[in-house]
């Protein structure tokens, strides 16, 4: 018997779930031990927004809400290893990732809180960032249409897309892959694989053992790791953005983690999935590690941990009344941004909308 | 100055634009060395090379989602679905990204992209490469539908579509690609997007049609005149966002509306016409407004596709109906 090709996937973590060290070679950001605190504390920031956003919706002040609670690892990891000129195209929970690049907590608040103005990001990198894409993987293509434009124009910028276990089942994912690879595009596709989509569990999704590997057959690089310790996330990452930086391909990146919460606001998990679980996941889960490794270098400690959660609880705050503070759009903004410029016909169905709202007012 | 075929018209369109921007790229299946199936991209991957003219994996979805980040990067992407009848899985990267992007973003992305389509019947083609299912885009807001009828108005109206800053599909009626040529030069003038073609002034009848039918409306419209009927025909060129205004002044005049496409009548584009004539000039009407369009069915495999097709005849019968009402 000949062997046509043969393939393995690769597993990385540096950090187990007690936050102590199972390999030596610590990369050389690692080493950088106020770089990884600033780590911890923009994972730290993310997971107290993510509590401000519960409560928010609990309390009727936002739309339905996706929570990100569990992935702070990863998010952060994704978004603190790409270069500003690089571009992101994620789903709708990576918001470590956004907030590292520029997105603001007000302009989260204000897409969740039913208004387009949460996707006019106004701060760099994020501004030319994608939107938040809500059909599922169709965003993966952008980011591969992205690095085609970066390819075409001889630029060493690589894009990001960001996916979850279910959203691997689709083609538009597996059209991503497959044209970063027959072209040789930078691309970087990172399935953020939490388990569960809405209700339906991993092993529903693919009888393959890793979703890494549906790269190979895309040609591409591939690596699983662990998503809930940020050194492995960032670490591939790096790897990954040099590479295609270099026109030396594209990857695909599995960060296993674990969606602690429930898919959103209007989901309640408890109906599909036991406690038992849960408990497991939240042994694992990746704030703990971090902070253990970075207590045990001795560069963090629980006042240090107070006084970052009060500023961000005051960060937060303000990002809160600065949203609740915007006045709802004149009723012409659903007008205003259909074309370019708003054609004669529309603009009658414009005046008309308006006039029947002066009139209500 | 060389006379040029509707294919051809739609290669020097291409052509000039690429030539003269190079944010231009062209992508799809077979357009690269092939030319494209019609050979509308002939001898561009030739001139500009694989970065600019791609073939890419056999997969619709990938084509759209590849355009719509390709056009929100700055590049003016034009996607060719081979076949209308293959454009379906492109739709969800069309009404839910391409129109939708820039009122996502409140303007921050847009996507200035062109999808082109051969589109229509009656070239005896296999199942799937026959439709005429414009009026299924023409619901989607922040997307304009064009279908050009002329040499002179695809090259017109493609470099208008390249040109716009917003999505644009452009449906090419395959039927007429080779039908005629006509001069066209190659001067880069765009035709204006979003107004209908008065293509013959008439006063006793507005048919309004567009696409391949254009030609057979022509036609209807010499027949009726040597009956010493005056038939007005409109070509309405950029469905959506429709220029009503010219169909509503010539409706006024006539006092009569034949609308003729090759879509199944119900819910076809016809139907918005007719609903708007209804709004807009009731009173100006003096017969009901008549629809000579293809049946609520699939359009039949080849031998029958003639039949289902709306034919000069068909549309006399249904212009003497109006005048014979009133």
């Amino acid at each position: 018997m000949s062997i046509a090709a043969k393939f393995e996937i690769e597993y990385l973590q540096y950090l187990d779930a007690e936050g102590k060290e199972v390999r030596k070679d610590l990369p050389a950001f690692a080493k950088d031990l106020d770089h990884m605190v600033e780590l911890y504390k923009l994972m730290l920031s993310t997971r107290v927004f993510d509590a401000k956003s519960i409560a928010l919706q609990r309390t009727g002040k936002l739309g339905t809400y996706a929570s990100c609670l569990g992935h702070e690892a990863a998010h952060v990891g994704i978004g603190s290893a790409m270069k500003p000129e690089d571009v992101l195209a994620v789903s709708y929970r990576e918001y470590g990732a956004q907030l590292y690049r520029g997105v603001q907590p007000r302009e989260v608040y204000m897409y969740w809180g039913g208004d387009e103005r949460g996707n006019d990001y106004q701060k760099e990198p994020a501004r030319h960032d994608f939107a938040w894409s809500v059909p599922i993987a169709t965003q993966c293509l952008h980011a591969a249409g992205s690095a085609m434009a970066f390819k075409i124009r001889g630029e060493k910028r690589v894009a990001v897309c960001t996916i979850g276990d279910g959203g691997s089942s689709k083609g538009d994912f597996y059209g991503a892959i497959n044209v970063a690879g027959a072209q040789n595009l930078p691309l970087v596709a990172v399935i953020v694989n939490n388990q569960w989509a809405i209700s339906v569990p991993r092993k529903i999704q693919s009888g393959a053992p890793t979703l890494a590997q549906k790269g190979i057959a895309a040609g591409l690089f591939c690596i699983q790791v662990d998503g809930n310790d940020i050194i492995a996330v960032r670490k591939a990452m790096e790897d990954a953005l040099e590479r295609a930086r270099n026109g030396e391909g594209g990857s695909v990146i599995e960060a296993v983690t674990y969606r602690l919460g429930d898919h959103t606001t209007a989901d309640d998990a408890r109906r599909y999935r036991g406690e038992q679980e849960v408990k497991d996941g939240w042994e694992r889960e990746p704030m703990k590690r971090l902070r253990n490794w970075l207590v045990a270098k001795k560069v963090w400690d629980d006042a240090k941990e107070e006084a970052w959660k009060a500023e961000c609880d005051e960060w937060m705050d303000n990002e809160v009344n600065a949203y609740l503070e915007t006045k709802t759009q004149p009723v012409t903004a659903m007008f205003d941004y259909t074309f370019a410029e708003v054609p004669a016909d529309l603009a009658k169905q414009r005046d008309y909308v308006l006039s029947l709202d002066q009139k209500a007012h | 100055m060389a006379q040029i075929t509707l294919i051809e018209a739609v290669t020097q369109a291409l052509a000039y634009e690429m030539k003269h921007d190079d944010s231009v790229v062209v992508l799809g299946e077979d357009v690269g060395v092939n030319g494209g199936v019609f050979r509308a991209t002939q001898g561009l991957q030739e001139k500009y090379g694989e970065l600019r003219v791609i073939d890419t994996p056999l997969d619709e979805t990938t084509i759209a989602g590849l355009t719509v980040g390709l056009a929100v990067q700055g590049m003016k992407p034009v996607a060719e679905a081979q076949f209308e009848g293959f454009i379906y899985p492109m739709m969800e990267q069309i009404a839910c990204h391409a129109a939708r992007m820039r009122n996502r973003t409140r303007g921050r992305l847009t996507v200035p992209a062109v999808w082109r389509a051969p589109w229509g019947g009656g070239i005896r083609a296999p199942e799937h490469h026959s439709e005429a299912n414009e009026h299924l885009f023409t619901n989607i807001p922040g997307l304009r539908v064009v279908l050009p009828s002329s040499p002179a108005r695809a090259y017109g109206l493609l470099l208008a579509a390249i040109r716009d800053p917003d999505p644009v599909i452009f449906f090419e009626p395959k039927r007429i690609y080779r039908q005629y040529k006509e001069e066209v030069p190659d001067d880069g003038e765009a035709l204006p997007l979003d107004v209908c073609f008065v293509l013959r002034d008439g006063t006793d009848v507005t048919l309004v049609t567009w696409g391949a039918q254009v030609k057979e409306s022509l036609e209807a419209a010499d027949e009726l005149a040597k009956q010493g009927i005056s038939a007005e025909v409109i070509d309405v060129a950029t469905l959506t966002p429709l220029d009503f205004d010219t169909i509503a002044e010539s409706v006024q005049k006539t006092g009569r509306c034949v609308i003729v496409h090759e879509a199944p009548k119900t819910a076809g584009f016809g139907a918005e016409i007719a609903a708007r004539i209804a709004e807009e000039c009731l009173y100006d009407l003096l017969a009901p407004v008549e629809r000579v369009t293809g049946p609520d069915t699939h359009i039949p495999l080849f031998r029958l596709e003639m039949k289902y097709l709306p034919s000069v005849e068909r549309i006399v019968d249904a212009a003497k109906r109006t005048l014979a009402a009133s």
